[in-house]
């Protein structure tokens, strides 16, 4: 059983991509098989993910020695081979992405998945690439993952068509290949002076550096961190990212949701393994940096007047409180920082699915001129057949749930909390924590108190600003609208954002634990000696 | 050799950028095909600029520092490929974009209409 066990960490890379191949062999119109494979995979993904979740922990001490699982591909050991690490915080970023994945593959079954060709394989595929991120131990497999998950996300954003997300595309395109280009300069920058490319190693010899290299290792980080804020949408970098969130199908911004945190785990995983004492990644940029996002989320979150275009400036907010809590520099804020993404993923995940079921309140003339009725080009241009015959959403046959409009209003005011951080659920706990560790940082470590009043005052603000505009949005949604029509709403594409909602709920509920598992994954992430003996066996010797 | 090397990569970037910053998808594919180049270029001179040496070979007793690095060589090689590939997705993302919005500015319209 064990030896099986060992091949754990690969599950969640090899899955996705044996399902998306095999869903290939089938014509697009045979949903079933197709289907059946995508949520088959999903679900393995879910159940791997969870194992880990407790194999890191001291539930197994046995297994994997400090709850670290190091799987070396092909038997290559590290530093020559690529491995696969799977700790706490790894763990915990993949097991939201199956919760996230399952969510959006069971959603898209109602329509999405329909007004295009290719979109389960593609969804697979970005899940691999998200799944991969999270695992590598080494810093060009990262860049291969990285390019794995954004070619599927360009698809995915074209999903559907229409000149709106033709525009999008092209900028969020050219954009991540520059992102690309930054992030192999700085890999090379960083190979020059170090001579490897596992990340436990670079941690290791970070600290052996000679004094004339460490500007090109510096420089090769900050240039590295480019491409990450890029992807994590970090101001003056994230111009991009609200039209092109707003303009992706609603399925698909949930599942970029997601994406965006990608490069706020690269940076956390970063920062904790090249942080030799006297010289820190950037800390006071990477601070100034998240108080400018911050402030850009919220003149953003006032502005929108459009709700899928308010949730992408929610997430551009809490990419901006994610990077300040990793700029203060202090490790007791890691812990409530993991919270509140876990957190803000799921809850931004199910309000651009709500979102996109509320579009279909407006009245019918509107409903026309918006909606992707026309037939779906991409049937013609892989020559897959014919389209199937779509009905406008509300015809669609299916089980529709009762008292949609009840159910929607529900679950706007549930994602509003959360988004907004206000009791009872689990954002306001997570903002809580935040504001209590940045005080406590700047009370009992050397963080300036400047930092932690700026990070409470932001996070007040943020609340505040999304309040106000998600009550104005509300209003006219649910109570000014005469003429509106109630939506028909299947159980299929309703299910999943209950899930998630209730996930958060679940989170909150289970603050406690939950807490402790992300304190100890934040001590981890503190403390990388063991994830380096872990990966490297013992610390190397100083370099001949 | 290094001195050409290094202002070859200038060069490569500085007009790359250039035309990255230009309002014409064309231009800017092309910018980023330059960019592209530059870039693989840098990560071939990360393993040092030797000439005529071979990379690993399996006689142990050779003195590595006489080798060639064969890992920038790979990175180069990868990096190509999913250059390659982004690359050919953009164009056909353009060219769609081209077809739906009539005009070939980045914003899908003209600054002054």
């Amino acid at each position: 059983m064990n030896a099986w066990l060992e091949h754990l960490p690969s599950l969640p890379i090899i899955t996705p991509l044996l399902a998306s191949a095999l869903m290939l062999m089938f014509p697009e119109h045979r949903r079933v098989p197709r289907l059946t494979l995508a949520l088959v995979s999903t679900l393995i993904q879910l159940v791997a993910a969870v194992a880990m979740l407790v194999l890191t922990t001291d539930a197994a001490p046995g297994f994997w020695p400090e709850g670290i699982g190091v799987y070396a591909i092909g038997g290559w050991k590290a530093p020559f081979g690529i491995v696969l690490v799977a700790d706490r915080l790894s763990a915990l970023m993949l097991t939201l992405n199956a919760t996230i994945g399952l969510a959006v593959v069971v959603h898209s079954v109602a329509r999405w998945d329909r007004i295009g060709v290719h979109y389960h394989p593609l969804l697979q595929f970005l899940l691999m690439g998200l799944n991969g991120a999270f695992l590598t131990g080494d810093l060009f497999n990262l860049f291969v993952f990285f390019e794995i998950l954004l070619a599927a996300s360009y698809a995915l954003l074209l999903h559907g068509g229409g000149v709106q997300r033709m525009k999008m595309a092209l900028h969020f395109v050219i954009i991540n290949l520059v992102g690309a280009f930054a992030f192999l300069i700085g890999v090379a920058m960083l190979y020059s002076v170090l001579g490897t490319l596992n990340m436990a190693d670079i941690a290791a010899r970070w600290a052996m550096l000679p004094e004339v290299d460490r500007g090109i290792a510096g420089t090769g980080a900050a240039v590295l961190a480019i491409a990450f804020l890029i992807k994590a949408g970090s101001w003056p970098l994230n111009f991009w990212l609200p039209g092109t969130y707003s303009a992706a199908g609603p399925p698909v911004a949930a599942a970029f949701a997601i994406a965006t945190k990608v490069g706020i785990y690269a940076i956390l995983r970063l920062s904790s393994l090249v942080d030799a004492p006297g010289s820190s990644f950037g800390e006071g940029w990477l601070f100034a940096l998240a108080a400018a996002t911050m402030l850009f989320g919220i003149v953003g979150i006032l502005a929108a007047r459009q709700l899928s275009r308010l949730i992408a400036f929610t997430v551009v907010l809490s990419s901006g409180t994610l990077l300040a809590a990793a700029g203060m520099g202090s490790p007791v804020m890691t812990g409530p920082a993991l919270f509140y993404l876990v957190g803000s993923v799921m809850a931004s995940g199910a309000f651009f699915m709500l979102a996109g079921m509320t579009e279909r309140m407006r009245t019918a003339s509107i409903e026309a001129a918006e909606d992707p009725m026309v037939p779906p080009a991409s049937y013609n241009a892989f020559s897959v057949g014919e389209p199937p015959a779509l009905q406008p959403p509300d015809s669609e046959v299916g089980i529709a749930i009762p008292a949609a409009m009840a159910f929607l209003g529900l679950n706007f005011v549930c994602c509003a909390l959360l988004v907004t951080g206000l009791p009872p659920l689990s954002g306001f706990v997570a903002k809580v924590a935040l504001a209590a560790a940045a005080i406590e940082a700047s009370s009992a470590s050397g963080v300036s108190p400047w930092r932690a009043w700026t990070l409470v005052t932001a996070l007040l603000a943020g609340g505040f600003a999304g309040m106000i505009a998600l009550s104005r949005v509300g209003m006219r949604l649910f109570w000014s609208v005469t003429d509106r029509n109630t939506p028909r709403l299947r159980i299929v594409e309703a299910a999943p954002l209950a899930f998630l909602i209730l996930v958060c709920l679940a989170l909150t509920a289970g603050a406690g634990p939950a807490m402790r598992y992300f304190d100890d994954a934040a001590r981890d992430l503190n403390e990388p000696d063991a994830y380096i003996r872990a990966v490297l066996g013992a610390l190397p010797e100083a370099r001949p | 050799m290094e001195l050409i090397v290094a202002l070859a990569i200038g060069v490569l970037t500085g007009s790359g950028v250039w035309l990255l910053l230009r309002p014409r998808t064309f231009q800017v594919i092309i910018g980023l095909a330059l960019l592209s180049y530059a870039v693989n270029l840098f990560i071939f001179s990360t393993g040092r600029l030797r000439v005529d040496q071979p990379p690993v070979v399996g006689d142990p007793v050779t003195d590595i520092s006489l080798l060639a690095d064969p890992v920038p060589q790979s990175l180069v090689l990868t990096a190509i490929v999913i250059g390659f590939a982004t690359t050919a997705l953009l164009l056909v993302v353009m060219i769609a974009a081209r077809g739906m919005t009539g005009t070939d500015h980045v914003d899908g319209q003209e600054r002054d209409s």
